[in-house]
């Protein structure tokens, strides 16, 4: 066979290959999906939604844990989105870059890369013990916005990167002062991808299970939580504790509960896409 | 003023790392006066919760380093294929729109994976290879393969979409066709991109913790063998963490222990990344 025949053939081959590598995954996401759905979509109903965890488990529901999801997301929301654009914006406009500045940036890649679990112990220890919050929301809370922080601080950066210096330039030449540059001209410009990177944040936080296992929150929870300072249980915490059980009847609910959360997941993480391209044709530099 | 607040958010994360530091030593400092560095080394046996108590930590790092090789197995191949057919063959219009549902892999709660993996991929498994014990290290590194595709592939492939296009247009004026291109002239030339992928996705793998507490088991054992129930570090943490552990003692000091080695693994393969990153950013501009 000729040389150039056979290049041709290996680059038809190998074009399948990469077509079927690129939907391998999505494959067996979508797989595993109809699949709980399947086992799942029949368990939920109105009660399910509201009512507490029983030894029964076609009685239980998942009162208790969606409004401590909700409870869990508001309060990381309020802690982690002003410190983390405020350092966004700190690294952005005013860190000088010198060695200070560089091991900040250094601390921010590693603090990324720390396990989940980790962060755990941490809650656990200075919040719980140390603050005396105990396995509260509020403990949750401020574990879960130490997680994220370091991926709202990243993505606000790239959404400041990316406004031009004209607009900047323009503004100070109207004798606008650095802050009003900041606060009036270069974050909303930017705020699409603010949003985008805070959202995805977010929905990491209302998924995480192992750091709130380890500060304590519980498994079963007969209340519903009314001040940040109560026990607490959440969605991916209820999965967790039905998965582990051996009856079939509870694997039937945490697969009714999981698509409840996958279904949070997927809106939120739509919610970012879109607002991501919509910012992206508006703001053509 | 402003510039202090802002400052002051930027500090929060050298705050976070000496919280970690601090919580990670002044619990596990303790606990290396009572049991000795070398038999936590070297002991085979990992026994703290019985009464016959030994204190190695090799069977829980022989269970991570099992599910973290399982997973490099799926992710590593799959990824960068992945990467070359996005940089190198698929259109750009595919090539955006493709990127965004790849990391949906990324975003799904890993307490549902873990449910796919004791559910779904075990069964299917077991039918496979008789004698499969139902807790196994084989399903969940294969679930965390899936899992962390993207972090391999979309890293990958910014890397070799960074490669300028005059090294790809000398490669094909002598005469070579888009594979020869893609894995002799690319793929070298962004092959530090691509080994931070890999370390990246290393790091994530052995952080990860709700996969491998639902579907790995939880018993530690000195052992490689893919098909018998393990525990992984991360695993062992929660396991403690649900139980009913005394706060100071023996026991409750050992979570710290294991958290310390896993922060000291994570901590230095994200440096070598953030170090190779930083040396290599700037090859090509």
């Amino acid at each position: 066979m000729k040389r150039s025949v056979r290049n041709k053939i290996y680059d038809k081959v190998f074009e399948i290959i990469g077509y079927t590598a690129t939907f391998f995954g999505l494959i067996i996401l979508l797989y595993f999906i109809t699949d709980i759905v399947y086992e799942g979509w029949n368990r939920i109903d109105y009660d399910f939604l509201t009512s507490y965890t029983s030894r029964k488990a076609e009685k239980s529901g998942i009162f208790p844990a969606w409004v401590g999801s909700v409870w869990i997301l508001a309060l990381t929301l309020i802690i982690s989105v002003p410190i983390g654009i405020a350092s966004g914006i700190y690294f952005e406009e005013y860190a000088k870059k010198n060695k200070i500045t560089y091991m900040l940036e250094v601390n921010i890649a590693n603090l990324a890369g720390v396990p989940s679990i980790i962060y755990g112990l941490l809650g656990l220890e200075i919040f719980g013990r140390m603050f005396g919050f105990g396995s509260s929301i509020l403990t949750g809370s401020l574990t879960l916005a130490l997680l994220i922080l370091p991926i709202i601080i990243v993505s606000t950066r790239e959404a400041l990167k990316a406004v031009p210096q004209s607009l900047r330039d323009a503004s100070f030449a109207l004798g606008a002062s650095k802050w009003q540059t900041i606060w009036l001209q270069i974050l909303p410009s930017s705020m699409g991808g603010v949003l985008t990177g805070t959202i995805l944040a977010l929905s990491r936080a209302v998924g995480e299970t192992a750091p709130l296992i380890v500060i304590g929150a519980l498994a079963y929870v007969p209340f519903i939580p009314s001040s940040p300072m109560d026990e607490f249980t959440v969605l991916p915490m209820q999965i967790f504790e039905w998965t582990s059980r051996p009856q079939h009847e509870f694997l039937i609910n945490a697969a009714a509960a999981i698509i409840v959360l996958l279904c949070i997941t997927f809106l939120m993480n739509g919610i970012a896409i879109y607002l991501r391209n919509k910012w992206q044709k508006k703001n053509q530099w | 003023m402003i510039e202090l607040i802002l400052k002051f958010s930027a500090f929060v994360s050298i705050g976070t790392t000496m919280g970690i530091l601090y919580v990670l030593l002044s619990e596990s400092i303790p606990f290396f006066r009572e049991v000795s560095l070398i038999d936590f080394l070297t002991d085979t046996q990992w026994t703290p919760l019985f009464t016959n108590k030994h204190f190695g930590i090799l069977p829980l790092i022989t269970g991570t380093l099992t599910v973290t090789l399982i997973a490099l197995l799926v992710a590593v191949p799959l990824g960068i294929i992945i990467a070359v057919f996005l940089s190198e063959y698929a259109s750009p219009k595919f090539r955006r729109s493709i990127k965004p549902i790849l990391e949906i892999l990324a975003a799904i709660p890993t307490v549902v994976y873990g449910f796919f993996a004791l559910m779904t991929v075990t069964p299917i498994l077991q039918t496979i290879i008789p004698g499969l014990s139902g807790f196994n290290a084989l399903s969940a590194g294969i679930v965390m393969g899936i899992m962390i595709i993207p972090m391999v592939s979309s890293l990958s492939e910014d890397a070799m979409y960074a490669v300028p296009k005059s090294l790809r247009e000398a490669s094909y004026a002598m005469g070579a066709n888009k594979f020869q291109t893609a894995f002799k002239v690319v793929i070298p030339a962004a092959f530090s991109g691509i080994i931070v992928s890999i370390i990246l996705a290393i790091a994530r793998a052995i952080g990860e913790t709700m996969i491998v507490a639902i579907a790995a088991g939880q018993q530690p054992r000195f052992t490689m063998d893919p098909t018998v129930p393990i525990q992984t570090l991360t695993a062992y943490i929660v396991q403690v963490s649900l139980g009913d552990i005394q706060h100071g003692s023996l026991e409750y000091k050992t979570i710290y222990a294991a958290g310390i080695m896993l922060f000291a693994i994570t901590f230095l393969l994200n440096s070598i990344s953030f170090y190779l990153r930083k040396k290599y950013q700037e090859k090509y501009i």
